[in-house]
């Protein structure tokens, strides 16, 4: 099913504007500007239930009702850094579905009042930053962004800004920080973008996929969209799956799909006839999953995904088979946040580096048992003690994999040597 | 003068229309990636020249240089071939990918053939998962992606840039 995010899938041709329109494109928009308040549109999104597709999973309408109302000028900037090893998504939606995007940045502006929207792009996305560039200036001819749009009194911009190579800035206060032209560094918070947000005024961030569900919310109503996915998370959502598995892609599917419909149906199952080990369903951010078959009938929603141990995130499904052993796995991942790791929290930036060290130590046969039991209580101390969810994220998979996939870690380095190891791992890991 | 809007005066003023009048600095990054078509990296006397159009200290901008990965402050090849070798794509071959490359090139990844035609590095994701092998091309013209790649396709490529410099 393609019944909202990939529609270009079903619609041939739906990324050139005349076919848009003729599929109701901008109708929800000329509605909201001709004939709703601001906040209708808001309270409009708060209904849906639609939650933040960039990972965090929060309100999005209730996001947009935080805007501060006693500070001028509003910002709306759109995360399009894309950057979570196993995420692929939002590059295909501005690609093929560009309209249907940009109309969701114009319904989101004008709901928070809005006037300017950046799209902030990864820097690898530079033909992608050209074709929007192309698309917005077709729009701007046709009247559909200007001044006084569908004959009302407001007006609005969008322009791309590309970025240049740097994971962090998909975190959205290191984002605004880069698109003022700084190191992309987090922000402490307290204050949220929506009372101190761009240039230091009232912004509104939300990653490309969220906003392209927003005019077909408004076109076909709060129940319609409700009857997608399940009651705490409404809605289809682009499911990335990467990894050993036979058909790689993207799959819009309704929230609450199960992994092995996922993984197995869509997905053609697992490379060459190996079995499943284990599923990391939030990209390389991701705690590991054993892929037993209870994972495997769990439901994919926000609620569900936590009670086999993990986050739904992203939704970018890296499928891992029995031929891959964490100890490998975790000094890629371990590779890849302690060269993405800003540099701005000292937990972070030492810590991914430690890391990195034991995780290469143990790949290479270099380790003992001790050294795994370092990792672990490394792993402990650098979670919960950094700005931004970066530090956190560079633990997961290395506290999962240890606790969960323990074998691969005991065939690698020998068995722990005495009780007193044991105990110890026990301790850090609590 | 300042040498950049001699030259690009035009491209730097629309870059310069997109941010409000008092928030300049935000075009540190688009007027670099100006710079930077130029010798394809990014030079000192860039990043006085781009300081001076935005009112901040040369330092300023080379710490933009430094902190992205994709600004160069050293030459290296016409081209960048950046292959891709984060978990998701490694899972698809992308290591063993790039190693083939690698040989058959006779460099290591960070360094640069002979001839100077092309620099093969390794990078992080480049949000195309699920179309491993892969790998972006960064030169002055800009950035293309090369998806669903074998060693054989790449260094059919790169026989074709090496034949165009000759």
């Amino acid at each position: 099913m393609n019944e909202i995010l990939l529609r270009h899938r079903d619609i041939k041709d739906i990324g050139q504007l005349s076919v848009y329109r003729e599929h109701e494109g901008f109708d929800a928009f000329k509605r909201a500007v001709t004939g709703m308040q601001p906040d209708e549109v808001t309270e409009m999104v708060k209904a849906s239930g639609l939650r933040g597709r960039g990972g965090a999973g929060f309100s999005t309408g209730m996001k947009w009702s935080f805007i501060d109302k006693n500070a001028w000028p509003h910002y709306v900037v759109v995360n399009a850094d894309e950057s979570e090893p196993g995420t692929f998504k939002d590059r295909e939606i501005m690609e093929s579905n560009p309209f249907q995007f940009l109309e969701g940045v114009m319904l989101c502006a004008y709901a928070v009042g809005a006037h300017t929207a950046y799209v902030y792009l990864r820097g690898e996305f530079w033909q992608l930053a050209a074709h929007l560039d192309a698309r917005i200036a077709e729009m701007e001819k046709q009247g559909l962004l200007g001044d006084n749009l569908f004959g009302s009194e407001y007006s609005l911009r969008i322009y791309t800004h590309l970025g240049a190579g740097a994971y962090i800035c998909g975190e959205e206060t290191a984002l605004l920080e880069s698109l003022e032209g700084k190191l992309g560094q987090p922000r402490l918070r307290p204050p949220f973008p929506p009372s101190f947000g761009l240039y230091g005024k009232p912004t509104i961030v939300n990653n490309v996929e969220t906003l392209a569900n927003v005019p077909m919310i408004v076109q076909k109503g709060v129940d319609w969209f409700r009857g997608f996915g399940t009651e705490k998370s409404p809605g289809t959502k682009v499911f990335s799956l990467s990894g050993n598995v036979v058909k790689p892609g993207n799959y819009e599917l309704p929230l609450g799909t199960t992994f092995r419909e996922l993984i197995y149906t869509h997905g053609g199952g697992i490379t060459d006839g190996r079995k499943i080990k284990a599923i990391m369903p939030a990209g390389a951010s991701s705690s590991l999953i054993v892929a037993d078959d209870k994972a495997l009938d769990t439901p994919m929603d926000y609620e569900s995904v936590p009670s086999v141990g993990a986050m739904l995130g992203s939704a970018s499904i890296i499928v891992v088979d029995e031929s891959v052993s964490m100890d490998w796995l975790i000094n890629k991942t371990m590779h890849f946040f302690q060269h993405e790791s800003c540099g701005k929290c000292t937990p972070c930036r030492e810590g991914t580096y430690w890391m990195r060290h034991l995780t290469e130590r143990i790949h290479h046969n270099q380790a003992t048992w001790d050294d795994v039991i370092l990792l672990q209580d490394v792993a402990t101390n650098v979670k919960g003690k950094c700005l931004c969810a970066l530090g956190d994220f560079s633990t997961e998979a290395v506290i999962s994999s240890i606790t969960r996939f323990r074998g691969d870690f005991e065939a690698k380095v020998g068995m722990p040597v005495n009780a007193t190891a044991e105990a110890e791992l026990k301790e850090v890991s609590n | 003068m300042n040498p950049l809007r001699e030259r690009y005066g035009q491209e730097i003023d629309e870059i310069l229309a997109k941010y409000p009048q008092e928030q300049k600095r935000s075009a540190v990054m688009p007027l670099l990636y100006v710079a930077q078509r130029e010798h394809g990296y990014v030079t000192r006397e860039h990043l006085g020249q781009i300081g001076e159009l935005l009112s901040i200290a040369p330092t300023e901008v080379a710490s933009i240089v430094g902190f992205y990965t994709l600004y160069h402050d050293t030459p290296g090849g016409k081209y960048r071939l950046q292959v891709c070798n984060d978990l998701p794509c490694a899972l698809r071959g992308a290591d063993k990918f790039l190693d083939g490359v690698c040989d058959h090139l006779g460099i290591k990844p960070g360094e640069t053939t002979g001839d100077g035609v092309v620099t093969v590095e390794a990078v992080m994701c480049l949000a195309a998962c699920d179309k491993a092998p892969m790998f972006q091309v960064q030169s002055r013209e800009g950035i293309s992606y090369h998806e669903n790649q074998t060693v054989e396709s790449t260094i059919a490529l790169v026989d074709g840039w090496r034949k165009e410099e000759k």
